[in-house]
């Protein structure tokens, strides 16, 4: 277990957003300090993709109230590239194809963007070329993909890996799965899963919204959150997931 | 008032104010320019009262007095390196305002391969046969015109068989001068049974530099490809944004003939480009591609005729228009299905981005079948920047103004992608991108 001396990636205070003129999230607070696995579990429709969207900046969602601090900086006003540039990384439940751009040149623009941005080298394509098989054995993900279009023609499985594979080359401080373990296969899954504990460190976190407890048997949580209402109504160890594995979510309540 | 003053006010006449002085030494030619410059003369100014015109206001064109250019100004291999292309360093045929340029050019060719200008061959019996045959004047005001100043172009001739590996290249240099100049290129591709070539039309301005100059290209091309003979054809339109530019291409595709055209603008202040494709015989193949990427007070008009008449043809279109600011890109797609073209599979895509809320995009796909047992399927979209996709790359630490630019280059970069010369398509990559600010 972490201890609670360790340092504060995130804290989110009494954050309400909402899309399209509705309310959605109703006031949630969450602190994720370094090193610590997050899983916000809760029934569709209550708020987890809005939730991970918000952080991460989407646009077409307007906070309402509440405060997040990204280490000590308010991130509610920057960006999203500034997010990102600054170490938040959402893996989306729903990767975007992007026809036209190979995913090696879209990986080498935003590895170049950030790593000059954080005061690192650009890495040419052949330099990059390395960099990036190495990584790619992370997610087992075959050198061939690299050549096609961003998500273009992937099985569900693949973008999931892709996403994983983008987290591996951006190197987050904190980084939001939503959803990363639906639509995949088991073989799929513990390839996800060990590749996400592999980039795990005491000194980043990571946030996985999920709605199935299986995905826990491979990356253990330090906490479990429910989500309902756009609030989070309950938090509790890992043994909180087993036991909406078998109850469900009616029993809990605020 | 002056004549030329008249034929402002009036447009119905400002196309024959264009009209050259007669004769040349030949009587076939002077026949052929004469019945054009009559048509000139009873053909109205297209206006978009004219339906194939309805879009393409180039009345802005008639403000301006366009002079025949007289002279070639001396230009040097250095001042156009930018243009060549290192895959036709020995195959190259150069005309400045329309008049050759022998300096500039290089023909070294295997046998069985003719690319040069014809003026000084206008006896040549595959020329006399085939020039003005399938490029008609009678309804084509600006083809009328160019007919009638017919006695200077490329010509490429593939003999029976015969393969030419390097690709061809015609490149049409307009320059500034003090009169804004008109010129009337002309092309003539024939390609004799079972040959095959690849070639690229290239219509570009020096200097590159602003102040953009103002001139007028009014061009004709007809392309003849015959039984079992393949043609490559890449028209590039990359003119200066003050110039007008009308192009018309006739294609007459022979049986089991196989025609791919890559088609890309990005320069003009108005263009109009026609491509007319008439599959005469069975079992033709034809892949066409167009990009326009226009942006500021840009207008770029593509309309493509694709005119199946036999059976066993096949056709697949991909036209795709980018158009930003206060742009406006047309692209208007015929396909007819004759009677007799049974077992015909046609297929057209138009695809189209705009980037702005000022700029404005037109498509208008249309299919006309007239036989039965085919298949021929089309659609048109128009699209903007999805927020999702700018999202997921503004998420990956790109700024809107590069997660743009990318989306852009990415839906440019599938046609550009079809040019069959490396250097050509990298330089047009380098270009889209440059134009977009510099992002792969
Ligand atoms: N872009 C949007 N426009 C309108 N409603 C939305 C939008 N995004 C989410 N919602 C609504 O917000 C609620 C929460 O959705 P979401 O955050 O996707 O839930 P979860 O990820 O927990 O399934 C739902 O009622 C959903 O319909
Ligand atoms: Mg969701």
């Amino acid at each position: 277990m972490i201890s609670s001396s360790s340092k504060i990636i995130l804290e989110v205070r009494n954050l309400s957003a909402s899309v399209a003129g509705v309310g959605i999230l109703k006031g949630i607070n969450l602190t994720v300090r370094a090193g610590e696995v997050h899983a916000i579990m809760g029934p569709n429709g209550s708020g987890k993709s809005t939730f991970s969207k918000v952080l991460a900046g989407h646009p077409s969602y307007t906070v309402t109230g509440g405060e997040v601090i990204f280490q000590g900086k308010n991130l509610l006003e920057l960006p999203p590239e500034e997010r990102a540039h600054a170490g938040v990384f959402l893996a989306f439940q729903y990767p975007i194809e992007i026809p036209g751009v190979s995913n090696s040149a879209f990986l080498r623009l935003a590895y170049n963007t950030l790593h000059t941005r954080r005061g690192g080298e650009d890495l040419d394509p052949l330099e990059f070329n390395d960099y990036i098989r190495e990584k790619s054995k992370i997610v087992e993900m075959d050198p061939s993909f690299l050549d096609r279009n961003v998500n273009e023609g992937f099985s569900g499985g693949e973008k999931k890996r892709n996403e994983i594979l983008q987290m591996a080359v951006l190197d987050p401080t904190l980084a939001i799965l939503d959803e990363t373990d639906s639509g995949l296969d088991i073989d799929a899954l513990r390839i996800v899963a060990s590749g996400v504990n592999r980039l795990m460190t005491p000194n980043n976190a990571v946030i996985m919204v999920t709605h199935y407890q299986r995905l826990l048997n491979y990356i253990t949580p330090d906490f479990v959150h429910v989500m309902r209402g756009g609030q989070i109504i309950k938090t509790g160890g890992k043994e909180l997931a087993l036991e909406l594995e078998t109850r469900g979510y009616d029993w809990v309540h605020a | 008032m002056s004549a030329v003053m008249q034929s402002i006010a009036n447009h119905d006449a400002y196309l024959a104010g264009l009209l050259p002085t007669p004769t040349t030494p030949y009587e076939w030619l002077n026949t052929l320019r004469t019945g054009a410059a009559q048509r000139v003369r009873t053909l109205p100014f297209p206006t978009t009262r004219n339906e194939e015109w309805r879009f393409s206001d180039f009345s802005l064109m008639c403000k301006t007095v366009f002079a025949p250019a007289i002279a070639t100004p001396a230009l040097t291999l250095t001042e156009i390196a930018p243009f060549l292309l290192p895959e036709a360093a020995n195959s190259r045929v150069v005309f400045v305002n329309g008049i050759y340029a022998a300096h500039l050019s290089s023909a070294v060719l295997p046998a069985g391969v003719v690319a040069t200008h014809f003026s000084a061959m206008l006896t040549n019996e595959t020329l006399r046969a085939q020039l003005a045959r399938h490029a008609t004047f009678q309804h084509e005001a600006f083809v009328a015109l160019n007919t009638s100043h017919l006695q200077e172009g490329a010509l490429i001739v593939l003999s029976k068989n015969t393969a030419c590996a390097t690709p061809l290249h015609l490149l049409f240099i307009s320059t500034a001068s003090t009169t804004p100049v008109a010129s009337h290129p002309r092309c003539l591709v024939v390609a004799e049974s079972g040959s095959a070539c690849t070639f690229i039309e290239d219509y570009v301005c020096l200097p590159t530099a602003t102040p953009s100059p103002t001139y007028f290209t009014n061009a004709v091309t007809e392309i003849v490809i015959a039984d079992d003979a393949t043609v490559r054809h890449t028209r590039l339109q990359r003119e200066s944004v003050a110039a007008f530019h009308v192009g018309y291409a006739a294609v007459h595709l022979g049986r089991n003939s196989c025609y791919s055209s890559n088609s890309i603008t990005f320069g003009a202040r108005l263009s109009r480009h026609n491509l007319h494709i008439t599959q005469s015989a069975e079992g033709a193949n034809c892949t066409l591609n167009g990009l326009a990427l226009i942006s500021g007070r840009q207008m770029a008009d593509t309309h493509t005729v694709m005119d199946h008449t036999q059976p066993n043809g096949n056709s697949a279109q991909l036209h795709k228009c980018i158009a930003d600011g206060g742009a406006h890109a047309i692209f208007n797609g015929k396909i007819f299905v004759r009677k007799d073209a049974q077992h015909t599979n046609s297929t057209q895509s138009s695809r189209n981005l705009l980037l702005s809320n000022k700029g404005r995009i037109d498509t208008k796909p249309q299919l006309e079948i007239f036989a039965d047992d085919v298949k021929c399927a089309h659609g048109a979209t128009v699209s903007q920047l999805e927020t999702e996709e700018m999202f997921y790359l503004n998420s990956r630490g790109l700024n809107a103004n590069t997660a743009r630019n990318l989306l852009i280059y990415a839906f440019a970069e599938e046609i550009i992608d079809k040019v069959p010369v490396a250097s050509l398509k990298q330089h047009l990559s380098h270009t889209v991108s440059s134009q977009m600010g510099e992002i792969v």
